[in-house]
């Protein structure tokens, strides 16, 4: 269950997981429904002692409510590391495009970069499947009832991917421009989206998910003239909330933008060569 | 919500206490949390739990980047990321993401 939203009730589907491209065997084997934090006896400390406990006392903790899906997605991290992985994590709101980019940019990549895709969304493997025709590895993560990707599930997926040859790992998030935000997975860099349809403001309505963003991509940039698009007032929206994220203004459907976003990416898995493994 | 929750409670078991009168929580302006749902989801799921009955307390933690420029921190308004000083952008958050299990009253 996610801390913000209090999606993902309890006694909801568990999370799937199903490979692409492969036979639709809907009948999920059954995978733990992952349970956060439930420490089963960590202490086994059974109290009993007679307790004096009558004295309200105050219990200092400061830890990280999100401190164990922290931990999994730094565990994530060294492994995309030791792998020479470059990985994306892309967050946007529903139908703004992830799909179609991302399909757009595996086409195009080739096997310049290799790419394998995570993708999640609450029901249906329809996204992994047109990625996996696109020529991708893919993996689908049914998350139920809940609102985004955790680390953990990344962990689960990527059991099931075929990494061989893999340069680019591209994690296709849950739409949606809150929870996601607060959940790390362990990527190199958070592509956030908007759609010149969603209106300019987005950056300002939702400015957690997009303080987060080290790149923005500005996605339907074919109907930019038809709903009026201001792109002044857009960039500079994502200028305020996201000073530092380099900006990409693309269609998928026309191809503008897309080599230079494509060699963006080639680049920094490159770049990836040159780092420290330890990130240090 | 429910991670809390659950921290929360082992951190009281561990202590030994038996009741959880009150959770404080430290809570970033960019953590992305909506207050009012937590205290939604707290009730909901303390319920037959030893917090039961008990009270969520959220600390607000603002927004704060340090801006190179005039080698300061300052405290973000509305979320913006503009130093008010010199007006440049700060791409440097030091403080505002928080989600923290700050501390219990237990007995």
């Amino acid at each position: 269950m996610c801390q913000d939203c209090g999606c993902g009730l309890p006694g909801e589907k568990p999370v799937g997981i199903s490979t692409h491209p492969h036979t639709h065997d809907h009948d999920h084997p059954h995978h733990d429904p992952h349970d956060h934090g439930h420490s089963h006896g960590e202490s086994g400390d059974p109290h009993e002692h007679a307790e004096d406990h009558e004295h309200r006392r105050t219990l200092e903790v400061r830890r990280s409510i999100l401190d164990k899906n922290d931990r999994l997605a730094e565990r994530n991290r060294g492994f995309f590391r030791a792998r020479g992985l470059l990985v994306l994590n892309v967050l946007s709101s529903p139908g703004s495009g992830k799909t179609t980019l991302l399909r757009e940019t595996i086409r195009r990549l080739g096997s310049r970069l290799k790419t394998g895709v995570i993708v999640g969304d609450l029901a249906t493997d329809n996204d992994a499947r047109r990625l996996g025709e696109a020529g991708a590895t893919a993996v689908q993560i049914t998350t139920g009832t809940v609102c985004h990707l955790e680390a953990e599930m990344v962990a689960r997926a990527l059991k099931q991917l075929d990494l061989t040859g893999v340069g680019l790992l591209v994690i296709e998030n849950v739409g949606n421009l809150v929870c996601p935000a607060s959940y790390d997975l362990g990527e190199d860099l958070r592509v956030v989206l908007l759609s010149v349809t969603e209106g300019e403001d987005k950056p300002l309505k939702y400015p957690p998910i997009f303080q987060s963003a080290g790149v923005a991509v500005v996605t339907k940039m074919d109907l930019a003239q038809a709903c009026d698009y201001d792109r002044d007032t857009a960039i500079a929206n994502l200028r305020r909330v996201a000073a530092n994220a380099p900006v990409f203004e693309i269609s998928a459907k026309t191809g503008q933008g897309m080599d230079a976003w494509c060699d963006f990416l080639v680049r920094q898995h490159q770049a990836l060569k040159t780092r420290d493994p330890l990130g240090l | 919500m429910q991670s809390a929750l659950n921290q929360a409670l082992d951190q009281a078991r561990q202590a030994g206490a038996v009741r959880v009168h009150e959770i404080r929580l430290r809570i970033g302006v960019l953590s992305g949390v909506v207050p009012e749902a937590l205290q939604f989801a707290f009730e909901a799921l303390s319920d037959g739990t030893p917090a039961e009955g008990g009270r969520l307390t959220i600390e607000h933690v603002p927004a704060r980047f340090w801006c190179a420029t005039c080698n300061r921190e300052f405290e973000a308004i509305r979320l913006f990321t503009e130093c008010p000083e010199c007006h440049n952008p700060s791409g440097e958050l030091r403080s505002g993401r928080e989600l923290e299990l700050a501390s219990l009253e237990v007995d």
